[in-house]
Protein backbone atom coordinates (compact mmCIF):
# COMPACT_ATOMS: atom_id res chain seq x y z
CA UNK A 1 0.00 0.00 0.00
CA UNK A 2 1.32 3.30 -0.86
CA UNK A 3 1.57 6.17 1.52
CA UNK A 4 -0.82 8.56 0.60
CA UNK A 5 -3.05 5.20 0.13
CA UNK A 6 -2.67 4.97 3.89
CA UNK A 7 -3.24 8.23 4.50
CA UNK A 8 -6.50 8.30 2.77
CA UNK A 9 -7.66 5.45 4.56
CA UNK A 10 -7.05 7.34 7.94
CA UNK A 11 -9.15 10.12 6.43
CA UNK A 12 -11.70 7.85 5.33
CA UNK A 13 -11.84 6.59 8.67
CA UNK A 14 -12.49 10.03 10.47
CA UNK A 15 -14.69 11.11 7.87
CA UNK A 16 -16.57 8.84 5.34
CA UNK A 17 -19.02 7.72 7.79
CA UNK A 18 -18.40 4.26 6.22
CA UNK A 19 -20.51 0.86 7.10
CA UNK A 20 -17.00 -0.57 6.97
CA UNK A 21 -13.70 -0.65 8.22
CA UNK A 22 -11.36 1.43 5.29
CA UNK A 23 -8.39 -1.18 5.62
CA UNK A 24 -11.09 -3.69 4.45
CA UNK A 25 -11.80 -2.03 1.05
CA UNK A 26 -9.77 -2.78 -1.81
CA UNK A 27 -8.33 0.41 -3.75
CA UNK A 28 -11.58 0.49 -6.43
CA UNK A 29 -14.33 -0.34 -3.86
CA UNK A 30 -17.16 2.04 -3.91
CA UNK A 31 -17.15 4.40 -1.29
CA UNK A 32 -20.53 5.32 -1.71
CA UNK A 33 -22.07 1.86 -1.96
CA UNK A 34 -20.08 1.52 1.48
CA UNK A 35 -22.03 4.27 2.74
CA UNK A 36 -20.53 7.19 1.85
CA UNK A 37 -22.81 10.11 1.85
CA UNK A 38 -22.60 13.70 -0.22
CA UNK A 39 -22.21 15.28 3.00
CA UNK A 40 -19.72 12.82 4.40
CA UNK A 41 -17.49 13.19 1.05
CA UNK A 42 -17.05 16.88 1.98
CA UNK A 43 -15.66 16.12 5.31
CA UNK A 44 -13.18 13.71 3.40
CA UNK A 45 -12.51 16.82 0.92
CA UNK A 46 -11.83 18.98 3.38
CA UNK A 47 -9.53 16.57 5.99
CA UNK A 48 -7.89 15.48 2.54
CA UNK A 49 -6.94 18.81 1.80
CA UNK A 50 -5.58 19.68 5.05
CA UNK A 51 -3.88 16.62 5.49
CA UNK A 52 -1.69 16.53 1.95
CA UNK A 53 -2.01 20.83 1.89
CA UNK A 54 -3.60 20.95 -1.49
CA UNK A 55 -6.85 22.64 -2.60
CA UNK A 56 -9.29 20.38 -5.03
CA UNK A 57 -10.25 22.68 -7.64
CA UNK A 58 -13.61 22.86 -8.81
CA UNK A 59 -13.38 20.71 -12.01
CA UNK A 60 -12.90 18.15 -9.52
CA UNK A 61 -15.54 18.62 -7.12
CA UNK A 62 -17.82 15.43 -8.48
CA UNK A 63 -18.37 12.46 -7.28
CA UNK A 64 -16.32 10.31 -9.33
CA UNK A 65 -12.75 11.53 -8.31
CA UNK A 66 -13.86 10.43 -4.40
CA UNK A 67 -15.53 7.07 -5.97
CA UNK A 68 -12.87 4.80 -4.26
CA UNK A 69 -9.34 5.14 -2.30
CA UNK A 70 -8.00 4.67 -6.21
CA UNK A 71 -9.59 7.50 -7.72
CA UNK A 72 -8.59 9.94 -4.48
CA UNK A 73 -5.03 8.43 -5.09
CA UNK A 74 -4.54 9.60 -8.52
CA UNK A 75 -6.28 12.66 -8.32
CA UNK A 76 -3.81 14.07 -4.59
CA UNK A 77 -1.34 12.38 -7.17
CA UNK A 78 -2.15 15.07 -10.15
CA UNK A 79 -2.49 17.82 -7.80
CA UNK A 80 1.11 17.10 -6.08
CA UNK A 81 2.47 16.28 -9.30
CA UNK A 82 5.96 18.23 -9.45
CA UNK A 83 6.51 19.28 -5.73
CA UNK B 1 -33.04 23.23 -29.14
CA UNK B 2 -35.62 25.87 -28.64
CA UNK B 3 -34.12 29.47 -27.87
CA UNK B 4 -35.64 32.43 -26.09
CA UNK B 5 -36.56 34.05 -28.75
CA UNK B 6 -38.53 30.84 -30.91
CA UNK B 7 -40.09 29.79 -27.42
CA UNK B 8 -42.58 32.99 -28.65
CA UNK B 9 -43.97 30.87 -31.47
CA UNK B 10 -43.80 27.53 -29.43
CA UNK B 11 -46.95 25.28 -30.70
CA UNK B 12 -46.61 23.76 -27.61
CA UNK B 13 -46.70 26.77 -25.32
CA UNK B 14 -49.61 28.17 -27.13
CA UNK B 15 -51.92 24.85 -26.46
CA UNK B 16 -50.68 25.10 -22.75
CA UNK B 17 -51.82 28.66 -22.70
CA UNK B 18 -54.75 27.99 -24.32
CA UNK B 19 -55.36 25.16 -21.48
CA UNK B 20 -54.03 27.10 -19.09
CA UNK B 21 -56.72 30.15 -19.78
CA UNK B 22 -59.80 27.99 -20.97
CA UNK B 23 -59.30 24.95 -18.80
CA UNK B 24 -56.87 25.71 -15.85
CA UNK B 25 -58.29 28.94 -14.79
CA UNK B 26 -61.83 28.51 -14.89
CA UNK B 27 -61.41 25.27 -12.57
CA UNK B 28 -58.91 26.80 -10.12
CA UNK B 29 -60.81 27.79 -7.69
CA UNK B 30 -63.05 24.76 -6.75
CA UNK B 31 -60.11 22.51 -7.30
CA UNK B 32 -58.16 24.80 -4.38
CA UNK B 33 -61.59 24.86 -2.37
CA UNK B 34 -62.44 21.20 -2.69
CA UNK B 35 -58.89 20.21 -2.68
CA UNK B 36 -59.65 18.17 -5.62
CA UNK B 37 -57.37 16.66 -8.50
CA UNK B 38 -57.42 19.26 -11.54
CA UNK B 39 -58.93 16.49 -13.76
CA UNK B 40 -60.25 18.98 -16.74
CA UNK B 41 -56.57 20.59 -16.65
CA UNK B 42 -55.15 17.02 -17.40
CA UNK B 43 -58.24 15.54 -19.53
CA UNK B 44 -57.22 18.41 -21.63
CA UNK B 45 -53.21 18.06 -21.62
CA UNK B 46 -54.20 14.31 -22.34
CA UNK B 47 -56.24 15.49 -25.61
CA UNK B 48 -53.84 17.63 -26.67
CA UNK B 49 -51.27 15.44 -26.13
CA UNK B 50 -49.20 17.77 -24.12
CA UNK B 51 -47.91 15.09 -21.60
CA UNK B 52 -45.16 14.02 -23.44
CA UNK B 53 -43.79 17.05 -24.02
CA UNK B 54 -40.56 16.05 -22.27
CA UNK B 55 -39.98 12.73 -24.17
CA UNK B 56 -38.06 13.21 -27.38
CA UNK B 57 -38.93 12.68 -30.62
CA UNK B 58 -36.75 9.30 -31.32
CA UNK B 59 -39.72 7.73 -29.28
CA UNK B 60 -42.71 10.02 -30.87
CA UNK B 61 -42.66 12.59 -28.22
CA UNK B 62 -42.32 16.61 -28.62
CA UNK B 63 -38.86 16.66 -27.47
CA UNK B 64 -39.05 19.77 -25.71
CA UNK B 65 -35.74 20.97 -23.74
CA UNK B 66 -35.58 22.66 -20.57
CA UNK B 67 -36.48 26.24 -21.32
CA UNK B 68 -39.87 25.12 -23.23
CA UNK B 69 -40.76 22.53 -20.49
CA UNK B 70 -39.97 25.40 -17.94
CA UNK B 71 -42.07 28.11 -20.32
CA UNK B 72 -44.77 25.43 -20.55
CA UNK B 73 -45.29 24.67 -16.56
CA UNK B 74 -44.97 28.52 -15.80
CA UNK B 75 -47.80 28.83 -18.37
CA UNK B 76 -50.47 26.56 -17.15
CA UNK B 77 -49.67 27.56 -13.20
CA UNK B 78 -50.71 31.35 -14.42
CA UNK B 79 -54.03 29.60 -14.66
CA UNK B 80 -53.75 26.67 -11.68
CA UNK B 81 -50.94 27.08 -9.44
CA UNK B 82 -51.61 23.14 -8.58
CA UNK B 83 -51.48 22.00 -12.02
CA UNK B 84 -48.28 23.53 -12.74
CA UNK B 85 -46.68 21.83 -10.32
CA UNK B 86 -48.31 18.70 -11.05
CA UNK B 87 -47.61 18.67 -14.88
CA UNK B 88 -43.52 20.02 -13.60
CA UNK B 89 -43.43 16.53 -11.61
CA UNK B 90 -44.89 14.60 -14.06
CA UNK B 91 -42.34 15.76 -16.52
CA UNK B 92 -39.87 15.73 -14.13
CA UNK B 93 -40.46 11.93 -13.83
CA UNK B 94 -40.69 11.24 -17.81
CA UNK B 95 -37.15 13.22 -18.32
CA UNK B 96 -35.62 10.09 -15.48
CA UNK B 97 -36.71 7.70 -17.70
CA UNK B 98 -35.86 9.28 -20.67
CA UNK B 99 -32.72 10.72 -19.86
CA UNK B 100 -31.63 6.98 -18.20
CA UNK B 101 -33.68 4.20 -19.43
CA UNK B 102 -32.11 4.71 -22.77
CA UNK B 103 -30.66 1.04 -22.80
CA UNK B 104 -33.38 -0.55 -21.76
CA UNK B 105 -35.95 -1.87 -23.65
CA UNK B 106 -38.74 -1.88 -20.79
CA UNK B 107 -37.91 1.85 -20.80
CA UNK B 108 -38.35 2.76 -24.45
CA UNK B 109 -41.68 0.59 -25.01
CA UNK B 110 -42.59 2.53 -22.19
CA UNK B 111 -41.60 6.11 -23.31
CA UNK B 112 -43.49 5.02 -26.79
CA UNK B 113 -46.65 3.07 -25.79
CA UNK B 114 -47.66 4.51 -22.29
CA UNK B 115 -46.22 7.83 -22.26
CA UNK B 116 -47.09 8.78 -25.99
CA UNK B 117 -49.52 6.99 -27.71
CA UNK B 118 -51.37 6.56 -24.47
CA UNK B 119 -50.46 9.87 -22.41
CA UNK B 120 -50.16 8.03 -19.11
CA UNK B 121 -49.58 10.71 -16.12
CA UNK B 122 -46.20 9.31 -14.15
CA UNK B 123 -46.04 9.96 -10.24
CA UNK B 124 -43.51 9.46 -7.82
CA UNK B 125 -42.43 8.49 -4.18
CA UNK B 126 -39.00 9.68 -2.82
CA UNK B 127 -40.64 10.45 0.64
CA UNK B 128 -40.43 8.21 3.44
CA UNK B 129 -41.38 7.78 6.96
CA UNK B 130 -37.66 7.59 8.19
CA UNK B 131 -35.53 9.47 6.43
CA UNK B 132 -36.43 12.84 7.61
CA UNK B 133 -37.19 14.60 4.28
CA UNK B 134 -33.38 13.37 2.52
CA UNK B 135 -34.53 12.27 -0.53
CA UNK B 136 -30.98 10.96 -1.05
CA UNK B 137 -31.79 8.24 1.46
CA UNK B 138 -34.04 5.63 1.37
CA UNK B 139 -35.51 2.70 4.41
CA UNK B 140 -36.97 0.56 2.18
CA UNK B 141 -35.03 -1.84 -0.14
CA UNK B 142 -36.30 -3.53 -3.29
CA UNK B 143 -36.42 -7.21 -3.65
CA UNK B 144 -35.10 -9.22 -6.61
CA UNK B 145 -36.22 -12.84 -6.85
CA UNK B 146 -34.87 -13.85 -10.53
CA UNK B 147 -36.70 -11.80 -12.63
CA UNK B 148 -39.16 -10.07 -10.87
CA UNK B 149 -38.90 -7.88 -8.25
CA UNK B 150 -40.99 -6.12 -5.20
CA UNK B 151 -41.05 -3.28 -2.71
CA UNK B 152 -42.96 -1.71 0.35
CA UNK B 153 -42.37 2.03 0.94
CA UNK B 154 -44.09 3.94 3.72
CA UNK B 155 -44.42 7.26 2.14
CA UNK B 156 -44.82 10.77 3.67
CA UNK B 157 -46.02 12.74 0.76
CA UNK B 158 -46.93 10.85 -2.26
CA UNK B 159 -48.60 13.54 -5.35
CA UNK B 160 -51.11 12.92 -7.43
CA UNK B 161 -50.77 8.77 -6.73
CA UNK B 162 -54.28 8.41 -6.71
CA UNK B 163 -54.61 9.49 -10.22
CA UNK B 164 -51.43 8.84 -11.93
CA UNK B 165 -50.99 5.36 -14.09
CA UNK B 166 -47.97 4.96 -12.48
CA UNK B 167 -45.68 5.65 -9.77
CA UNK B 168 -41.61 6.25 -10.03
CA UNK B 169 -40.24 5.13 -6.49
CA UNK B 170 -36.71 5.37 -4.80
CA UNK B 171 -35.80 2.50 -2.73
CA UNK B 172 -32.56 0.90 -1.82
CA UNK B 173 -30.63 -1.17 -4.60
CA UNK B 174 -30.78 -4.26 -2.22
CA UNK B 175 -31.46 -5.56 1.50
CA UNK B 176 -27.76 -4.68 2.67
CA UNK B 177 -27.13 -1.85 0.70
CA UNK B 178 -26.23 1.73 2.17
CA UNK B 179 -29.51 4.27 2.75
CA UNK B 180 -27.46 6.39 0.11
CA UNK B 181 -27.18 3.52 -2.18
CA UNK B 182 -30.84 3.96 -4.10
CA UNK B 183 -32.13 3.08 -7.41
CA UNK B 184 -35.82 4.22 -9.24
CA UNK B 185 -38.03 1.60 -10.12
CA UNK B 186 -41.25 2.09 -12.16
CA UNK B 187 -44.69 0.52 -11.13
CA UNK B 188 -47.60 0.59 -13.16
CA UNK B 189 -50.96 0.87 -12.59
CA UNK B 190 -52.42 -2.54 -10.94
CA UNK B 191 -49.24 -3.96 -10.19
CA UNK B 192 -49.31 -1.66 -7.09
CA UNK B 193 -51.77 -0.52 -4.28
CA UNK B 194 -51.49 2.93 -2.43
CA UNK B 195 -53.32 2.77 1.27
CA UNK B 196 -53.51 6.56 2.04
CA UNK B 197 -52.20 6.66 5.48
CA UNK B 198 -53.14 11.03 6.16
CA UNK B 199 -54.59 13.48 4.72
CA UNK B 200 -53.81 16.55 2.16
CA UNK B 201 -55.98 19.79 3.66
CA UNK B 202 -53.53 22.14 3.15
CA UNK B 203 -52.57 25.94 2.86
CA UNK B 204 -51.76 25.78 -0.37
CA UNK B 205 -51.39 23.53 -3.64
CA UNK B 206 -54.25 22.01 -2.64
CA UNK B 207 -55.03 20.13 -6.09
CA UNK B 208 -51.57 18.18 -6.27
CA UNK B 209 -53.02 15.98 -3.46
CA UNK B 210 -50.47 14.96 -1.90
CA UNK B 211 -51.54 12.39 1.22
CA UNK B 212 -49.13 9.93 2.72
CA UNK B 213 -49.39 6.43 1.80
CA UNK B 214 -48.14 2.80 2.17
CA UNK B 215 -47.22 1.71 -1.23
CA UNK B 216 -46.95 -2.36 -2.36
CA UNK B 217 -45.66 -2.99 -5.45
CA UNK B 218 -44.39 -5.70 -7.94
CA UNK B 219 -43.29 -6.62 -11.70
CA UNK B 220 -40.19 -7.56 -13.86
CA UNK B 221 -36.91 -6.35 -13.07
CA UNK B 222 -36.09 -4.82 -16.32
CA UNK B 223 -38.57 -2.18 -14.53
CA UNK B 224 -35.63 -1.01 -12.38
CA UNK B 225 -33.92 2.34 -14.13
CA UNK B 226 -30.71 1.45 -15.19
CA UNK B 227 -27.78 3.48 -13.14
CA UNK B 228 -27.81 4.61 -9.87
CA UNK B 229 -30.34 7.24 -8.66
CA UNK B 230 -27.35 8.89 -7.34
CA UNK B 231 -26.46 9.81 -10.97
CA UNK B 232 -29.73 10.37 -12.23
CA UNK B 233 -30.63 12.35 -9.41
CA UNK B 234 -28.13 14.79 -10.03
CA UNK B 235 -28.07 14.76 -13.87
CA UNK B 236 -31.81 15.33 -14.08
CA UNK B 237 -34.11 14.76 -11.10
CA UNK B 238 -32.68 17.81 -9.12
CA UNK B 239 -32.27 20.11 -11.87
CA UNK B 240 -35.43 19.31 -13.72
CA UNK B 241 -36.63 19.79 -10.10
CA UNK B 242 -35.45 22.93 -9.81
CA UNK B 243 -35.77 24.69 -12.66
CA UNK B 244 -39.08 23.28 -13.38
CA UNK B 245 -40.51 24.47 -9.86
CA UNK B 246 -38.80 27.54 -10.35
CA UNK B 247 -40.80 28.17 -13.81
CA UNK B 248 -43.64 27.30 -12.08
CA UNK B 249 -43.80 29.66 -9.13
CA UNK B 250 -42.69 32.08 -11.29
CA UNK B 251 -45.66 31.81 -13.49
CA UNK B 252 -47.98 32.00 -10.37
CA UNK B 253 -45.61 35.41 -9.36
CA UNK B 254 -46.59 36.57 -12.81
CA UNK B 255 -50.25 35.99 -12.75
CA UNK B 256 -50.64 37.37 -8.72
CA UNK B 257 -48.63 40.35 -10.19
CA UNK B 258 -50.79 40.69 -13.69
CA UNK B 259 -53.83 41.00 -11.38
CA UNK B 260 -52.39 43.71 -9.60
CA UNK B 261 -51.33 45.71 -13.07
CA UNK B 262 -54.78 45.11 -13.72
CA UNK B 263 -55.90 46.97 -10.75
CA UNK B 264 -53.41 49.53 -11.34
CA UNK B 265 -54.29 50.21 -15.11
CA UNK B 266 -58.18 50.39 -13.44
CA UNK B 267 -57.27 53.37 -11.00
CA UNK B 268 -55.26 55.16 -13.80
CA UNK B 269 -58.08 55.17 -16.36
CA UNK B 270 -60.30 56.78 -13.50
CA UNK B 271 -58.05 59.49 -13.40
CA UNK B 272 -55.32 59.96 -16.47
CA UNK B 273 -52.41 62.02 -16.30
CA UNK B 274 -51.44 61.28 -12.88
CA UNK B 275 -49.75 58.19 -12.25
CA UNK B 276 -51.28 56.11 -9.33
CA UNK B 277 -48.83 56.15 -5.85
CA UNK B 278 -49.12 51.65 -6.24
CA UNK B 279 -48.18 52.22 -9.81
CA UNK B 280 -44.74 53.10 -8.29
CA UNK B 281 -44.72 50.00 -5.74
CA UNK B 282 -46.42 47.46 -9.01
CA UNK B 283 -42.66 48.83 -10.41
CA UNK B 284 -40.60 47.49 -7.93
CA UNK B 285 -42.38 44.39 -7.90
CA UNK B 286 -41.44 43.51 -11.61
CA UNK B 287 -38.05 44.58 -10.74
CA UNK B 288 -38.11 41.42 -8.57
CA UNK B 289 -40.09 39.25 -11.69
CA UNK B 290 -37.67 39.96 -14.27
CA UNK B 291 -35.29 38.97 -11.79
CA UNK B 292 -36.46 35.73 -11.13
CA UNK B 293 -37.95 34.34 -15.16
CA UNK B 294 -34.24 35.44 -15.94
CA UNK B 295 -32.69 33.23 -13.38
CA UNK B 296 -34.70 30.24 -14.21
CA UNK B 297 -34.31 30.96 -17.69
CA UNK B 298 -30.67 31.33 -17.68
CA UNK B 299 -30.18 28.10 -15.84
CA UNK B 300 -32.45 26.08 -18.32
CA UNK B 301 -30.75 27.62 -21.27
CA UNK B 302 -27.58 26.82 -19.75
CA UNK B 303 -29.04 23.20 -19.38
CA UNK B 304 -30.25 23.00 -23.14
CA UNK B 305 -27.24 24.37 -24.20
CA UNK B 306 -24.85 21.48 -22.52
CA UNK B 307 -26.82 18.40 -23.33
CA UNK B 308 -27.21 19.68 -26.78
CA UNK B 309 -23.94 19.72 -27.52
CA UNK B 310 -22.21 16.69 -26.25
CA UNK B 311 -24.35 15.02 -23.26
CA UNK B 312 -21.85 12.65 -21.68
CA UNK B 313 -19.75 15.83 -20.99
CA UNK B 314 -22.92 17.47 -19.77
CA UNK B 315 -23.43 14.60 -17.47
CA UNK B 316 -20.03 15.27 -15.93
CA UNK B 317 -21.09 18.57 -15.30
CA UNK B 318 -24.40 18.34 -14.20
CA UNK B 319 -22.47 15.74 -11.25
CA UNK B 320 -20.41 18.79 -10.22
CA UNK B 321 -20.38 20.35 -6.89
CA UNK B 322 -20.91 23.75 -8.89
CA UNK B 323 -23.53 23.21 -10.42
CA UNK B 324 -25.42 21.26 -7.24
CA UNK B 325 -24.78 24.46 -6.00
CA UNK B 326 -26.32 26.84 -8.71
CA UNK B 327 -29.66 24.54 -8.34
CA UNK B 328 -29.77 24.66 -4.79
CA UNK B 329 -29.55 28.54 -4.97
CA UNK B 330 -31.81 28.51 -7.99
CA UNK B 331 -34.14 27.10 -5.83
CA UNK B 332 -33.60 29.09 -2.64
CA UNK B 333 -33.83 32.10 -4.44
CA UNK B 334 -36.90 31.53 -6.72
CA UNK B 335 -38.89 30.19 -3.79
CA UNK B 336 -38.09 33.09 -1.58
CA UNK B 337 -38.92 35.61 -4.04
CA UNK B 338 -42.48 34.19 -5.14
CA UNK B 339 -44.55 34.51 -1.86
CA UNK B 340 -42.69 38.19 -1.59
CA UNK B 341 -44.06 38.95 -5.22
CA UNK B 342 -47.32 37.63 -4.07
CA UNK B 343 -47.37 39.74 -0.79
CA UNK B 344 -46.95 43.13 -3.30
CA UNK B 345 -49.86 42.04 -5.09
CA UNK B 346 -51.69 41.90 -2.49
CA UNK B 347 -50.59 45.03 -0.87
CA UNK B 348 -51.01 46.70 -4.39
CA UNK B 349 -54.36 45.56 -4.73
CA UNK B 350 -55.67 46.30 -1.09
CA UNK B 351 -58.63 43.96 0.24
CA UNK B 352 -59.75 43.44 -3.14
CA UNK B 353 -56.88 41.18 -3.18
CA UNK B 354 -58.08 40.02 -0.07
CA UNK B 355 -61.26 38.53 -1.00
CA UNK B 356 -61.81 34.99 -2.05
CA UNK B 357 -64.31 35.72 -4.38
CA UNK B 358 -63.19 39.11 -6.37
CA UNK B 359 -61.47 39.31 -9.59
CA UNK B 360 -58.42 40.31 -8.31
CA UNK B 361 -58.49 37.67 -5.45
CA UNK B 362 -54.12 36.85 -5.38
CA UNK B 363 -55.18 34.50 -1.82
CA UNK B 364 -54.73 31.35 -3.72
CA UNK B 365 -51.14 32.37 -5.47
CA UNK B 366 -49.64 33.46 -2.12
CA UNK B 367 -51.25 30.33 -0.19
CA UNK B 368 -49.53 27.99 -3.61
CA UNK B 369 -46.07 29.72 -3.22
CA UNK B 370 -45.40 29.45 0.74
CA UNK B 371 -45.26 25.37 0.02
CA UNK B 372 -41.58 26.62 -2.22
CA UNK B 373 -39.96 27.07 0.90
CA UNK B 374 -40.64 24.00 2.26
CA UNK B 375 -41.05 21.21 -0.42
CA UNK B 376 -37.45 20.48 -0.09
CA UNK B 377 -37.00 22.76 2.94
CA UNK B 378 -34.42 25.57 1.97
CA UNK B 379 -32.83 25.08 5.66
CA UNK B 380 -31.82 21.77 4.45
CA UNK B 381 -30.86 23.45 1.26
CA UNK B 382 -28.66 26.11 2.87
CA UNK B 383 -27.11 23.85 5.15
CA UNK B 384 -26.04 21.70 2.26
CA UNK B 385 -24.75 24.70 -0.01
CA UNK B 386 -22.85 25.84 3.37
CA UNK B 387 -21.14 22.31 3.71
CA UNK B 388 -20.44 22.36 -0.03
CA UNK B 389 -19.18 25.97 -0.38
CA UNK B 390 -15.97 25.20 2.44
CA UNK B 391 -14.42 23.42 -0.41
CA UNK B 392 -15.91 24.61 -3.59
CA UNK B 393 -13.71 28.05 -4.70
CA UNK B 394 -15.85 29.23 -7.61
CA UNK B 395 -12.55 29.20 -9.56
Amino acid sequence: MSENAAKIRTVLKEHARLNRDADTLSDDSDLYQAGMTSHASVNVMLALEGEFDIEFPDHMLKRSVFESVGAIVSAIDELTEGR
Amino acid sequence: MTTRSAIKTSTLLAQTAAIASDVAARHAADVDSKSRFPQETFDALRQARLLSAAVPAAYGGVGAGMLELGAQCAALAQGCGSSGMVLAMHHIQVACMARHGRDSAFFERYLRENLVERQELVASITSENGTFGDTRSSVCAIAIDKDRMSLEKDATTVSYGAHADAQLVTCRRTADAAASDQVLVLFEKGSYTLAQTGTWDTLGMRGTCSPGAKFAGNGAAGQILPGSFADSSAQTMVPYSHILWSALWSGIAADAIGRAAAFVRAGARKNPGSVPPNAIRLARAHVELQAMRNNWEACAIEFDEMTASDDQAARETLGTMGWALKMNQLKMACSEVAPRLCHEALQIIGIMGYKNDSPFSVGRHYRDVLSAALMVSNERIAAKSASMLLVFKDD
